[in-house]
């Protein structure tokens, strides 16, 4: 309907040129700039797609020839050029767990208390010392891990729970204080992730209407339940994306964890023993890799990593779509 | 403050169930009801009418102590429920609004809750301790006298987001009409709604007439018209007139609020 509006313009002479020339040039316009974001939009996918080959070519050698042992084997010995990732795996995963487990309800106190209690002149300054518990560098975490935490640990924590708590009954808190150990890179990994979920959870808490909160005190809920009813339903699935940005952190993270886990190829059910994790083991490792199968171990490592990262991911975005989809009415 | 010239003699019998006594509320510094007296007769409704901003919303969330969550909002007078002043010292806020039911402007069911549980929340707050199948028997008869029975009885464990705007607003009523409260506060109920789903939570309103003490709050004339028994005119932050309906609509005894139902503002 507008090319009949159009065509006049088209006609239209102006020092002696016809605007069509104008109107043909500001196309090849479009055209320049539609193909530099298409460029730019395809980079990255295609980035992402070259390291993951990069990194599974180079690996591929290890797969090969060790088969799905490389992954429950515990034997990683590059003198003999064994390798089997599985402490490194469990490491991987325990570690996380541990972090998720101490920071969420940490992260989800302090944001239920900053949106919904703290007084308004305390919101942003506490917000804020929150968040900048990100910005402090991994190994500035790991150097006090070892010069506070681990003694901490050592000394009345680790006794405290096997022995006054009587937990070193079970298998989980058993053996000797050393203080390097799961444990120790677990709580690390809890405070450095903490901020993560606790910002999104304190957006996404302050994003939910007053509405919900008023209809659930209009019924005689105190505040309280009106948090625990109303509130935090409605939030569920962004907190739980909250967590899940945690547990991406979690997973990769390096430099605190290598400082304080202990690197010790052995899979032990105490949290106690030190451990490892496949980051850990490839910061390492990779400077001394000097045979091809040490190198390509250790790639085989980082694709490992790297595929446990996109398949947590994809759980963890399902479990979001799931969660909301039942929340917008379509599941029954 | 003008008081009622013609009571309705069905109703001039019954006791008053809501008085409203001298009463102020403010937001900071902003007086938003000043010194309203108004009483609500057990079992009929009541229309709050006048412009936006004139204090109407301010005045029924005073009436359940809802205005007082809201940050610098402040209130004083009195509030009789049942002869008993719910701003009386030593009176629980949550405890009053469990006798006081309010619906509001948008439908607020909560989108994690099934219908059923939706319409079981109030009970939960309000402390019942029943058995599954007291539970069950509550939600079918508060889901019944909202009409809503028949269109969900096959749903009742689906999400009450896939009902429509005018049966959630049916289940949000439904919702505070389970713990039996004493009067029921409707805040703007069909401002969001179609004309359909109007016209079925007006039908809803009007059957629940004689049996629940309802006080709506609407911006539509011809709503208080056709719903309730005694209409009051709100105009900035006070109350002008309240009467009998037909009498404030026909023969108002304040010029202000003829100048409003006959359109001159507003």
């Amino acid at each position: 309907m507008s090319e009949s509006s159009l065509v006049p313009t088209l006609e239209v002479v102006e020092n002696g040129e016809p605007t069509v020339f104008r109107i043909h040039g500001r196309h090849v316009g479009d055209g320049i700039y539609q193909g530099a974001i298409t460029f730019f939009a395809v980079c990255i996918p295609l980035l992402v797609a070259l390291i993951a080959v990069e990194i599974a070519i180079a690996g591929w050698p290890t797969f090969r020839h060790f088969g799905l042992s490389f992954l429950t084997s515990s034997d990683w010995d590059p003198v003999k050029k064994r390798f089997g990732a599985a402490p490194a795996i469990y490491g991987t995963l325990v570690s996380s767990a541990i972090a998720l487990l101490l920071a969420t309800p940490l992260a989800l106190g302090v944001s239920v208390f900053l949106s919904e209690f703290a007084p308004h002149w305390l919101r942003q300054p506490v917000g804020f010392l929150v968040d900048l518990l990100a910005a402090i560098p991994s190994v500035v975490y790991g150097l006090w891990g070892i010069f506070v935490l681990l003694p901490l640990l050592r000394d009345p924590v680790m006794p405290f729970l096997r022995d006054t708590l009587g937990l070193g009954n079970t298998p989980f808190f058993s053996g000797p204080a050393y203080g390097p150990s799961m444990l120790a890179a677990g709580i690390i990994l809890a405070i450095m992730v903490l901020p993560y979920i606790a910002s999104v959870s304190r957006e996404v808490l302050l994003a939910v209407p007053r509405a919900q909160r008023e209809a659930a005190m209009a019924l005689g809920a105190t505040r309280w339940e009106a948090i625990w009813r109303a509130v935090l339903p409605y939030a569920k699935s962004g907190i739980i994306g909250g967590v899940i940005l945690g547990l991406g952190r979690a997973l990769g993270e390096t430099m605190a964890v290598t400082m304080l886990i202990g690197n010790r190829q052995e899979i032990s059910a105490s949290l106690f023993a030190p451990g490892y994790t496949m980051a850990s083991l490839i910061a390492n490792e990779f400077s001394e890799a000097s045979s091809d199968a040490h190198l390509s171990a250790l790639m085989a490592v980082g694709f490992t990593l790297f595929v446990i990262t996109i398949v947590v991911n994809a759980i963890a975005r399902w479990l979001v779509w799931r969660v909301s989809r039942s929340a917008s009415g379509q599941a029954a | 403050m003008a008081t009622e010239s013609r009571p309705t003699p069905a109703i001039s019998a019954a006791r008053p169930r809501l008085v409203s006594e001298s009463l102020d509320a403010w937001f900071g510094e902003r007086h938003a009801v000043r010194d309203v007296s108004l009483t609500v007769i057990e079992g009929s409704v009541l229309a709050i009418i006048g412009p936006s901003g004139c204090g109407k919303s301010t005045f029924l969330r005073c009436l359940n102590r809802m205005h007082e969550t809201v940050p610098t909002a402040r209130v004083s007078g009195r509030v009789l429920l049942d002869g008993r002043d719910i701003y009386a010292r030593g009176v629980n806020a949550i405890a009053v609004r469990k006798h006081v039911g309010m619906v509001f402007q948008r439908p607020t069911p909560f989108p994690t809750m099934s219908i059923r549980d939706n319409v079981a929340a109030g009970l939960r707050a309000v402390g019942a301790h029943l058995s599954r199948r007291e539970t069950d028997e509550i939600v079918e008869g508060a889901l019944r006298r909202t009409a809503l029975w028949d269109e969900v009885k096959d749903r009742l464990h689906a999400s009450a987001l896939a009902l429509s705007g005018g049966q959630q607003q049916r289940l949000c009523i439904a919702r505070a009409l389970a713990t039996s409260p004493r009067v029921l506060l409707l805040d703007e109920p069909t401002a969001s709604l179609d004309p359909a789903s109007t016209q079925s939570v007006e039908q809803l309103i009007r059957e629940l007439r004689g049996d629940v003490t309802i006080v709506i709050v609407t911006h539509n004339m011809q709503q208080a018209a056709r719903i309730s028994d005694r209409t009051a005119f709100f105009l900035l932050g006070e109350l002008v007139e309240v009467a009998p309906t037909e009498t404030l609509f026909t023969t108002p005894a304040d010029d202000r609020t003829e100048a409003y139902i006959t359109g001159r503002f507003g």
